[in-house]
């Protein structure tokens, strides 16, 4: 194995630059937390790396932007996979014109809709979770998600992105709206009755 | 500055007397009464009724503990919510006599940022933590984002001290029933499989509490039950706290709320502080639970920052979500 640079500590996983076959790759290695006990921990560990894999592929499959994965290894935990050099969208959205940020919100919600199109839920849309590349926005992070066909899944989706918005660009509390857009455009099927959903699932919170 | 607050969001009526000391807090007394349902959970008429009774003897008794008079106070803060009506209200009520009849001025504040700021406020070298706010109503991961308390993490559904409690009530256990589980988990050995449900940031309580009612009714051990429930949420609300510092790249933890006296999620959060090179704090326990003390710091550092409330305006608010508060104090 050649030598290893950690790009990236998470709260989850630790991400190492690597080399694969000649290839640039990152190898994300989910780290085994002594707070909780083995049962959970390995529970975790090894759902996550297999359901992350197997929605990473199946999402690329429908054309939408992921890292090509070479190699999944559920028993310790790590995914090796395509190292990306593009910019995380949390660093650039607040920071890019008003045209390029409406621009870019757009694309991420007609991304966002690719891949609920085929009932794949993300679990955790962030800004931080989005690497813009080549002009496009490549996701990562897929180990919250899950396939699920209903409505519900597809909103609280949604609505996790909607809450990055507004805790970490509150200042452009429109994007989101114009992810909504985008969304809408690429949805096959009703895509107001998910963003009436939406609506429903912030009533629910508390306070709300 | 010294200032009396009154807490009364839910079963708590409380009353402290702070002072300021270049920017700490000092807590000159903290005196709270907790009203106990018979059976079954809160009736916010009757803790309304509870709080009527007893909150002008705590308020002499805070300013008598206090060691002040009456008229050494500079101000009267409340809370505003979020919480029950009519719990509130008797706060609220209880504030405005108090303006008037001592002529000194009001200031409503948020429950929710109270408890964080009394952290900050009583603890050395807490200056910018990620707050796990844990009670019976709230669950939220706080952290402070331009210029506002920002919740990062919430609960879909029920509070965890209320996933506690309503369980703990199915069992046949006393309110609160988070001391009884934390004893029954200590004796539990074996884990069962409950659903570990987390959102990106957000949490949910509600399935696991249906399925660990399951378990009980289908006669598993109770003691296995309470260990299996305290290790699922718990490493849940670890791990989503965990995710708001790398998403806020901060590097202190703070814990509130009564859930916070549990020693398991001390110990829990504690070892993830640990590994990710973070400190971790935690007030004493009086101020973890709901309490007068941080309501009249929370007051103290509003009005130095500049706020002022008139009596016509010191409305309760049950709705008032901890993000919607202006962090005039800090920059």
């Amino acid at each position: 194995m050649s030598k290893e640079l950690i790009l990236y500590q998470g709260a989850e996983a630790k991400i190492c630059k690597s080399k694969y076959m000649g290839f640039d790759v990152v190898k994300k290695k989910r780290i085994n937390k002594s707070y909780r006990i083995k049962e959970i921990d390995n529970r975790l560990i090894f759902y996550r790396t297999k359901e992350e894999s197997k929605l990473m592929t199946e999402a690329r499959k429908y054309g939408v932007s992921v890292p090509i994965i070479f190699d999944v290894d559920t028993e310790n935990g790590i995914i090796t996979m395509e190292y990306l050099n593009g910019k995380r969208i949390k660093d650039i959205l607040n920071n890019v014109s008003e045209e390029e940020r409406i621009r870019i919100c757009r694309m991420i919600g007609e991304n966002i809709a690719k891949f609920h199109n085929n009932d794949i839920i993300h679990g955790d849309i962030t800004t931080s979770n989005m690497i813009l590349q080549d002009n496009r926005i490549h996701f990562i992070d897929f180990g919250l998600g899950e396939k699920n066909c209903e409505i519900e899944a597809k909103g609280v989706d949604l609505h996790v992105l909607m809450e990055a918005i507004e805790s970490t660009h509150s200042r452009y509390s429109d994007c989101f709206d114009y992810v909504l857009e985008g969304y809408k455009n690429k949805l096959k099927g009703d895509a107001n009755s998910i963003i009436k959903k939406i609506q429903e699932i912030i009533k629910r919170g508390r306070y709300r | 500055m010294l200032c009396l607050g009154i807490e009364g969001t839910a079963h708590t009526v409380g009353i402290g007397v702070v002072k300021e000391n270049n920017g700490k807090c000092s807590v000159l007394s903290n005196v709270l009464k907790i009203y106990r349902p018979k059976q079954g959970g809160i009736h916010p008429r009757e803790a309304a009724n509870h709080h009527t009774i007893y909150i002008a003897d705590l308020i002499k008794e805070s300013v008598k503990k206090a060691d002040v008079n009456f008229s050494d106070i500079d101000l009267i803060s409340f809370s505003k919510g979020p919480g029950l009506g009519p719990c509130l209200r008797t706060g609220a009520t209880a504030a405005r006599a108090l303006s008037l009849t001592l002529n000194k001025p009001i200031i409503g504040v948020n429950h929710c940022v109270a408890h964080l700021e009394i952290g900050i406020g009583t603890l050395n070298n807490c200056t910018d933590p990620v707050l796990l706010y844990t009670s019976g109503a709230n669950t939220q991961v706080i952290a402070f984002a331009e210029g506002r308390y920002r919740v990062f993490g919430e609960t879909l559904d029920i509070g965890i001290g209320n996933c506690l409690d309503k369980f703990g009530r199915a069992v046949g256990l006393d309110f609160p029933c988070g001391p009884a589980i934390e004893q029954l988990a200590l004796k539990g050995e074996k884990y069962l499989d409950l659903p570990y449900s987390i959102k990106g940031m957000d949490i949910a309580f509600s399935g696991l509490l249906t399925a660990a009612e399951q378990y009980y009714r289908n006669g598993k051990s109770l003691e296995d039950i309470c260990y299996s429930i305290q290790e699922t949420t718990f490493a849940a609300l670890t791990e989503v706290t965990e995710r708001a510092m790398a998403h806020t790249e901060k590097d202190q933890v703070l814990l509130g709320g009564g859930v916070a006296a549990n020693k398991k999620l001390r110990e829990m959060v504690q070892t993830m502080a640990k590994e990710r090179n973070a400190s971790f704090f935690v007030p004493s326990k009086d101020f973890c639970i709901d309490n007068g003390a941080m309501i009249a710091w929370l007051g103290v550092l509003m009005y130095n920052s500049g706020i002022r409330m008139k009596v016509e305006e010191s409305f309760i608010d049950q709705r008032f979500r901890t993000d919607m508060v202006d962090v005039t104090w800090r920059e």
